[in-house]
């Protein structure tokens, strides 16, 4: 293990520690509380790990590159758990998601709640995640999970809207639908059930509007009408009981906010408000928020004001994202 | 009451492959549940996997699915690579590898039914654990224990194709009508060497067995009825 061991500015740390969290692309937190590193404040922060590998062989230690688990946090989790200290539960998605299929396309609908255990840890999140122009797929289920599964995970190329882009970009086509149920099944079923998405696929492609459910498990059910999540029990009552086939686009839209509202007041893991999404061919409206159910009562009408003596020294505003401004410059090169 | 939403798919299922003269019928219902939840209740069983071969599947959903899909990808290059269509033996002895060299991890029984030029229709089983038996008719799922006398009774060799048919539906309603597992509609597949049909027995039109009741569209009629007579002494 001392071989491994690499002089890095005043602490020595293990190769596979970077290796670690290079893979994992953590805010290096822990990092920043260990080793006040000076070198570590004007590298920008994210993918710019891989920069480690130069700075190592710069250091003049010559260790073979190995791939590899550093499993140094988890030994730091079981400690930690054992001296008592409670291990955070993930953030599910108690949620109901639904969709269904109308005259011109699909329609997908979901609750805003995300809960950590009886908590409700996010009053308005979005569970409606964009896989292609033409496709939106609903998660219910562990949030990290369903995020991940249909996002565009920077480091890992392995998912789902990113693969689906560059299938894109190779064929020249917009995506298919089955396109993305395929991609998600197969991810889906490699990782046997552990990645807990349950998911409502939705979208208008070249052959028409389709709408699946996807299982944690892999399995997957093609329906005119869907609902999933701890909620879908009150919404799918609410569908059997109205759907028919050829709705219009308002009626599927009330019929959805029905579905999702009786979730939403009959569900204790789902509420809030109710988002919706209506894709028709070539066409999509995502409307966030499309009823507030719950508005929040008793709000104080005189607002919040600061204690009378305090004094505002100076007023800064720091944008959080850059606005980059693109200026074309002279012509492009010719061949 | 424990619906556990997060149990695995299963297919409760009744499924049914029976040989007739020039030909095969395959037959199941349409249940899939999640615990005690029907999480879709039309669901397909019967998948195609050549334009000439279809497979009755049961067991874990992903399971078989990704098993069907795995087989329909084979046969696809196989297929091209032969020149003319596959065999039924050969389907059903790519779904037995992939069953067998895999029985720690899957869970999905199957049934592999087709019609070639040089067999004719021919019927596969291929339960858990990966064995591949040729039979003039199969039977599998949980709702076919109830289906074993019945097929012992019933089966008779070179039947028509309208008679194959009426006997694989009669015997899937039978199963729906004790297994709590299957359920739904009825969904039939005839393959023969004219080719496939498919047909679609909704469960409100299936006959009644002993004391099963009439569907009725609501509870209101069924308390608003008029009761029995009264006795007359």
């Amino acid at each position: 293990m001392d071989l491994l061991k690499v002089n890095w500015g005043r602490r020595k740390h293990s190769l596979f520690y970077y290796l670690f969290l290079a893979s994992k692309q953590l805010f290096p937190l822990d990092l920043y509380l260990f080793s006040p590193n000076p070198f570590r404040f004007d590298q920008p922060s994210s993918s710019s790990r891989l920069f480690d590998f130069g700075r190592m062989s710069q250091a003049g230690v010559d260790v073979p590159a190995k791939g590899g688990f550093s499993f140094d946090l988890c030994k730091r989790n079981d400690m930690l758990i054992q001296k008592g200290l409670k291990a955070p539960s993930f953030l599910k998605t108690g949620t109901t998601i639904v969709g269904l299929i109308f005259k011109d396309g699909v329609i997908l609908g979901a609750d805003t709640r995300a809960t950590e255990g009886p908590i409700v840890a996010d009053k308005n999140c979005e569970k409606i995640h964009y896989m292609a122009p033409n496709i939106y797929c609903c998660g219910a289920g562990t949030a990290a999970d369903t995020e991940a599964v249909t996002g565009i995970f920077l480091s890992n190329i392995d998912m789902v809207s990113s693969q689906l882009r560059l299938h894109r970009y190779q064929t020249g086509r917009d995506s298919r639908v089955i396109t993305a149920l395929t991609l998600l099944k197969k991810h889906l079923f490699s990782y046997q059930g552990h990645v807990s998405a349950a998911l409502v696929l939705g979208g208008v492609d070249i052959t028409g509007p389709h709408l699946h459910t996807i299982y944690p498990h892999g399995s997957t059910d093609t329906l005119p009408f869907a609902t999933m999540g701890s909620g879908s029990l009150a919404a799918m009552s609410v569908f059997e009981a109205k759907y028919k086939e050829g709705l219009t686009r308002d009626e599927g839209i009330k019929l959805v906010a029905e579905a999702i509202c009786s979730g939403i007041f009959n569900d204790l893991g789902s509420g809030s408000n109710v988002d919706i999404c209506v894709i028709t061919k070539g066409h999509k409206e995502y409307l966030r928020n499309y009823m507030e159910p719950n508005p929040r009562t008793y709000v104080s009408s005189k607002g919040y004001s600061f204690t009378k003596k305090t004094e505002v020294l100076r007023t800064k505003i720091t944008p959080l994202m850059e606005r980059v401004e693109i200026t074309e410059v002279g012509e492009a090169m010719e061949e | 009451m424990d619906l556990n939403l997060d149990a695995p798919h299963s297919m409760g299922t009744t499924i049914i492959g029976v040989t007739y003269n020039g030909g095969v019928v395959l037959g199941a219902d349409s249940r899939t549940s999640t615990g005690m939840y029907v999480a879709n209740r039309a669901s397909d069983k019967i998948t195609q996997l050549t334009d000439n071969v279809y497979v009755c599947r049961s067991g874990s959903a992903a399971d078989s699915q990704v098993v069907s899909d795995y087989v329909r990808y084979f046969l696809h290059q196989h297929t091209i690579q032969l020149g003319q269509p596959a065999t039924v033996k050969v389907s059903a002895n790519l779904i037995r590898m992939l069953a067998y060299n895999n029985k720690n991890m899957l869970q999905t029984g199957l049934i592999v039914g087709g019609w070639d030029k040089y067999e004719g229709g021919k019927i596969y089983g291929i339960p858990l654990g990966g064995t591949v038996v040729e039979q003039p008719f199969a039977i599998g799922g949980s709702g076919s224990s109830y289906l074993y006398g019945f097929f012992d009774q019933a089966w008779k060799e070179n039947m028509t194709k309208e008679e194959a048919e009426q006997l694989v539906v009669k015997a899937v309603s039978l199963a729906i009508a004790r297994d709590g597992a299957s359920g739904g509609v009825v969904r039939t597949v005839i393959i023969n060497s004219e080719g496939v049909t498919r047909n679609f027995y909704p469960g409100d039109k299936l006959q009644l067995w002993h004391e099963e009741l009439e569907p009725q569209n609501s509870l209101l009629d069924i308390l608003n009825a008029a009761g029995p007579e009264p006795m007359a002494i």
